[in-house]
């Protein structure tokens, strides 16, 4: 056994002073195993939220090191113990307590994209047919977590506080699921051209980066978003050659 | 203090730089800052030079991808539109402005990687510093990104990606006539040379870079929720996502390349090394 040394903010209110804690580490720990023995061995009033300790709930997001991660998936043996181990709450989100944020405004951009709205059923029983690969490309989208590492380390948000204006990575996700299946009617362009404001994504990928379920937010999501709104309102051949497209 | 619809404020802006990652994360903005540097200033002095595009020595056809189509040039280069001296520029040109023939063609393909998104989210980073690398303090408080103007601009790269694929055709038929060799009595042969593979790699290469673009991506099956529906685009998405998922990959070698190549006919051009000839 050897020993860490875990400098983890605390406060309420965004009112936060780091404090060290060193304990005992054993083979195999991960840094939420270390906030809760340190919960256990003398501060009992730290605040973390948790739940499922195998990264499929994403309630523990914190900042490791300055790098959002999920708690329970960054295993001690990655990181430079010889130093101390920062532990941070997310700083794109309004401060509660100690290693929680209030993500609610997530869930609030999200109720701003308009819900799936299939086309009529394929067979007279209401069902439709779908071919594998023409659903595989929204299928990653689908594993997304909601942990909100990737809102957390977007800039426009960290930042720039732009939560009124853009709904960030983990919304375009959602958005591209739906906006992209093959059997959805609805058209969501329009919105993240104006309301949700696709146009201030920059594109650095940091959002890729930090998800832990290495879904390609940049490229397979947010950029196919954006080529869709290039098509919709900045590019006039592709406006010319919709007009004499004939109608299905 | 902002806030996010709560009564709670979110946390103060960082100061320029202020992290508490522990990794070395300003070394790729550096580096990448560093390779684009030297790049433009490369390229930019190589269009001012206006001289030693092309190599004719022993019946070789290189002509250097930064001045490829040759609008003005050497006659042995065949201009396309009129032969003048060497050095020399159009009646028409402005007499105080300098001249290469290389202003005519560097804009298309310097368009094309200005408005890539792969090279935006890079040179964001490391010379707009917006920010310099993830979950590090930026040294601006405002921010427009692409959502307004001057940025708005960059939705124009489809329209670079179409001059672009024009231009793979033009650098591949120059590194098929790379491989053409003309003897003294006039007579063209096959022939291969190192600068004839440095030609035809830096057209593969560029090609492969611009059909991984992005846009390409979207155009060409992306666009479409059902990939199926759409015959052969589907199979065609399918090899421009392969592209893409190394876009970054190609958007260096082939940037490598490129400059490569110029630097290899210019050398051979201005004698300081002569071309090997393997065949």
């Amino acid at each position: 056994m050897s020993k860490a040394t875990f400098r983890i903010s605390r406060g309420s209110g965004g009112d936060l002073t780091p404090e060290d804690y060193e304990i005992e580490i054993g083979e195999g720990m991960v840094v939420l195993d270390a906030v809760h023995q340190i919960q256990s061995e003398g501060a009992s009033d730290l605040a973390v939220r948790w739940n499922c300790k195998a990264g499929k709930c994403g309630s523990c997001s914190a900042e490791v090191n300055g790098m959002p991660r999920l708690m329970c998936m960054t295993r001690l043996e990655d990181l430079d113990l010889s130093q101390p181990v920062t532990i941070e709450p997310m700083h794109a989100f309004p401060h509660v307590r100690d290693l929680v944020t209030d993500v609610s405004s997530n869930y609030r951009a999200k109720k701003s994209i308009k819900p799936f709205k299939p086309r009529k059923p394929d067979n007279a029983d209401g069902t439709w047919n779908m071919k594998q690969e023409d659903v595989e490309r929204v299928q990653e989208f689908r594993k997304c977590i909601e942990c909100f590492l990737c809102q957390d380390v977007c800039h426009v948000l960290r930042d720039h506080h732009k939560h009124e204006e853009f709904i960030g990575p983990r919304n375009f996700v959602y958005s591209a699921a739906l906006e992209m299946h093959p059997l959805d009617t609805e058209d969501r362009v329009g919105d993240l051209k104006k309301d949700q404001g696709i146009g201030y994504c920059n594109i650095t990928k940091c959002c890729t980066v930090v998800c832990p379920e290495n879904i390609k937010i940049t490229d397979n999501a947010i950029i196919p978003l954006k080529e869709r709104v290039v098509d919709e309102f900045y590019d006039p051949f592709t406006k010319l050659f919709r007009m004499f497209k004939p109608k299905k | 203090m902002t806030t996010t619809g709560t009564n709670l404020p979110l946390p103060q802006q960082r100061a320029f730089g202020k992290t508490n990652r522990t990794d070395r994360w300003w070394l790729k903005p550096l580096l990448i800052f560093l390779g684009f540097g030297a790049f433009v200033v490369y390229s930019t002095w190589a269009a001012f030079q206006g001289t030693n595009y092309f190599y004719g020595v022993g019946g070789a056809d290189y002509l250097s991808p930064f001045y490829s189509p040759l609008l003005f040039g050497v006659a042995e280069a065949h201009p396309l539109i009129s032969v003048v001296p060497e050095g020399g520029r159009p009646p028409w040109w402005p007499g105080w402005m300098p001249f290469s023939t290389a202003f005519f063609i560097l804009w298309a393909p310097g368009g094309f990687r200005f408005t890539c998104y792969y090279y935006r989210g890079a040179y964001y980073k490391s010379f707009w510093l917006d920010p310099v690398n993830c979950s590090v303090g930026e040294p601006r408080k405002g921010y427009r990104g692409e959502q307004k103007l001057p940025l708005i601009l960059q939705n124009i790269h489809r329209y670079f990606l179409y001059v672009a694929l024009i231009f793979i055709i033009i650098l591949l038929w120059d590194a098929m006539k790379a491989f053409w060799f003309t003897d003294p009595e006039g007579i063209g042969h096959f022939g291969i040379g190192l600068g004839s593979i440095i030609m035809l790699c830096n057209a593969v290469f560029l090609g492969c870079y611009t059909c991984g673009c992005h846009s390409l991506r979207h155009l060409i099956g992306g666009r479409k929720d059902c990939g199926t529906c759409s015959g052969p685009s589907g199979k065609a998405y399918s090899c421009v996502s392969g592209l893409n998922s190394k876009h970054m990959m190609w958007a260096w070698i082939s940037l490598f390349w490129v400059g490569f190549t110029d630097f290899y006919i210019r050398m051979c051009a201005a004698g300081i090394w002569s071309d090997p000839r393997f065949f």
